[in-house]
């Protein structure tokens, strides 16, 4: 297998990542009309290049390679493509299709209407996250990748105050403000790595890395570079404002995609340039903060008053199950030994969440759009008056509880099968917990929405297609896990999915979800009736509330984000 | 002390000097300043890894120049993205700044 000539099909991810920002550039010198239709042909295009890159990589035995110019590395720059970037090409290209059609209703620009600058700019910016995203995915070097993600931080920005309201604006400074101070931290670690090794390309750099303080300290800065972009908790200060606060399918394009880019970066520093340097301690510290962005940000979740917000949160609760994959990476001796496996749980699991975060999205913009506002308390009668877009919004809750058959469920199996052979079972109680935390409001949401409105709705008419591609993607997140057992993985793990013992799990969770709801959210459970100015409750979880609002205030996340810097640095070093 | 040893420990200081901005400044432009400081600090600690020549064993190492530029170029674009959004952000709420809106349920 040689990673340094370009192999057939490599041409196809140059194209991957050209297409979106050579139609965004021709896009520019257009109206939005025209921006609209260019926008829909190159979802078409980019999606025929996904299955096309998909099918040669299949084919061929290894990853797909192309050298930009015909220069190898060191002195040039390669792009490839591997299993894990070969399955977020093509699940980023479905969502990206998905919301684009759900955006339609949004800000499209009918015929005989003037053309509006938020649709205009947030067609430009969703072509610029997918291009980003594929830069992201195939780039070979640790210096493109640098690039790549502030492409995508740039084009992630203004996608947050496409309304312009001082309050959107607000979220989107601090969000770029938080996340330049992760690229620098990425940048300072490169350029450690590249003083020590004289080069950047990922497989180059794997074969020279060793064990030693500078390699450390550059795992440690660029690893806490991308927690910050990718806001794992208590490195959160930004995301709850920024994708509560920006519109719907702005906030689905957020935190279904732009998060995972960073993320899908840590997998690569820690599996593939460096793997030698990442130590099974600091894979704890990791999945310790995943641990707690699950409980924080669920119970967080449970005490808000609006939908998006709601949403906003189980989105930080969801990034912490992105990183319970590290400790399962290694083996009970400390070595990488289940690396392909938590490596694949992960992607499942991003991609789980990718489809359902989309679908819940959409119809939470769906709903406010119908209603007006998106207070949860006066949801209820919206089971029966849009059953469509509260079927998406419940069935993407299900699918991220792990309910079967989605991708949680599958990705959830696989970690639980490491957790046991590698003996860290203290991961299998926060595994299995942590769909109790997430049940906690999709139970609270069900209640509410399947209520008796005390007066009847009145309604404004909302798109059917919007309706349709949220439960579209809901459901593929839902199905997600039986197209996999198709595929790659070991299709045992579903055999035993009917067993009595599931289904108890399952209520377990349901029941515990329940308790949780009714013990933490803001309003009794079932109260018929009352007031919605009533005062909250209090109790437990309001110390989360507080907990939450001191560590997102700026100084508190930057003294975190240095103690997570020196703690993974130390973690490391002591091996 | 070599020429390369002093422009590292510029660097450091830099670093920290931009860091330590970033903690305490309130002012989101202090704060745009102070990630432009950090910046440098990283910019300079490359320039001096390429006059060490790296670990290529070359006399001046060309790369990290290549690279240089056009990390320069990305902090510029952040920069002034930023200062578009601070400027937006006081024509809209006449004040710049970062604090928290208050909070919900109140």
């Amino acid at each position: 297998m040689d990673l340094w000539a370009s192999t057939y099909g490599g041409g196809l991810l140059a194209a991957a990542v050209l297409l979106p920002f050579v139609a965004m550039l021709l896009g520019l010198c257009l109206d939005g009309r025209w921006l609209q239709r260019v926008a829909f042909v190159t979802m078409a295009l980019g999606l025929a290049l996904a299955l096309g890159i998909a099918a040669s990589w299949a084919n061929t035995s290894g990853p797909l390679v192309y050298l930009l110019g015909g220069w190898s590395p060191p002195l040039g720059i390669a792009l490839r493509a591997d299993g894990p970037a070969v399955a977020m090409l093509l699940a980023v290209a479905g969502v990206v299709c998905a919301i684009g059609l759900y955006a339609r209703a949004d800000f499209g620009t009918p015929a005989g209407q003037k053309e509006s600058r938020s649709a205009f700019a947030y067609w430009l910016l969703l072509l610029a996250v997918w291009g980003a995203l594929n830069l992201v995915f195939v780039s070979g070097d640790l210096f493109t990748l640098y690039v790549a993600l502030e492409l995508l931080t740039f084009a992630g920005v203004p996608l947050v105050c496409l309304a312009g309201s001082g309050e959107t604006l607000r979220a989107a400074l601090r969000y770029m403000l938080f996340a330049l101070c992760g690229s620098v931290l990425y940048l300072l670690g490169a350029v450690l790595l590249y003083g020590g090794y004289g080069t950047l390309d990922i497989p180059l750099l794997a074969a020279a890395v060793q064990p030693e303080p500078i390699a450390r300290a550059a795992l440690a800065l660029m690893t806490v570079g991308l927690l910050a972009k990718t806001a794992l908790f208590p490195l959160h200060i930004w995301l709850p404002p920024a994708h509560g606060g920006a519109p719907a399918a702005a906030s689905a394009v957020l935190s279904a995609l732009v998060i995972k880019g960073s993320w899908f970066l840590v997998l690569r520093l820690w599996f593939d340039a460096m793997p030698g340097v990442a130590t099974a301690a600091t894979a704890q510290l990791l999945a310790a903060l995943g641990a707690a962005a699950i409980v924080v940000g669920s119970v967080v979740a449970l005490r808000q008053q609006r939908l998006k917000l709601l949403v906003a949160y189980s989105t930080v609760a969801q990034i912490g199950y992105l990183f319970l994959l590290f400790p399962m990476a290694f083996d009970a001796a400390g070595g990488m030994g289940f690396s392909a496996l938590a490596q694949s749980a992960g992607l499942l699991q991003a991609i789980a969440h990718a489809t359902a975060k989309a679908g819940m999205f959409m119809a939470a913009g769906l709903v406010y759009a119908a209603l007006g506002h998106d207070r949860i308390d006066d949801l209820a009668g919206m089971a029966k008056a849009m059953p469509v877009a509260v079927a998406a919004f419940l069935v993407g809750g299900l699918a991220l509880m792990g309910v079967l058959p989605s991708g949680a469920y599958l990705a959830k199996k696989l970690l639980l099968a490491s957790a046991d052979e590698s003996g860290q079972w203290w991961w299998t109680l926060v595994l299995q917990g942590g769909a109790a935390f997430t049940a906690g409001y999709v139970v609270l949401i069900a209640v509410r929405v399947f209520r008796r409105p005390a007066a009847p709705l009145r309604l404004q008419p909302v798109s059917m297609l919007s309706q349709g591609a949220a439960l579209g993607l809901a459901l593929a997140s839902l199905g997600l896990s039986l197209a996999a057992a198709l595929g790659p993985l070991p299709a045992e793990l579903l055999s035993k999915a009917l067993s009595i013992e599931e289904l108890g799990t399952m209520l377990a969770t349901f029941a515990a979800g329940a308790l949780l709801a009714a013990g933490l959210a803001r309003r009794p459970l079932f109260d018929r009736g009352a007031a919605t100015d009533a005062p909250a409750r209090g109790g437990p979880g309001v110390w989360f509330e507080h907990g939450d609002r001191l560590l997102r205030q700026w100084p508190a996340a930057m003294l975190a984000l240095l103690s997570v810097a020196a703690a993974s640095g130390w973690l490391l070093v002591r091996g | 002390m070599s020429v390369e040893t002093l422009y590292a420990l510029a660097a450091c200081a830099l670093v920290g000097i931009g860091l330590y901005g970033m903690i305490v400044q309130p002012h989101p432009l202090r704060k745009l300043i102070a990630f432009n400081i950090m910046g440098t600090g990283v910019f300079v600690l490359f320039g001096a890894l390429a006059k060490r020549g790296a670990a290529a064993g070359l006399v001046a190492d060309p790369v990290p120049q290549a690279l240089l530029i056009t990390a320069i170029v990305v902090a510029f674009a952040a920069t002034a993205v930023t200062v578009a959004l601070l400027l937006r952000l006081v024509e809209s709420t006449d004040t710049a700044s970062l604090a928290d809106e208050p909070p919900a349920g109140r």
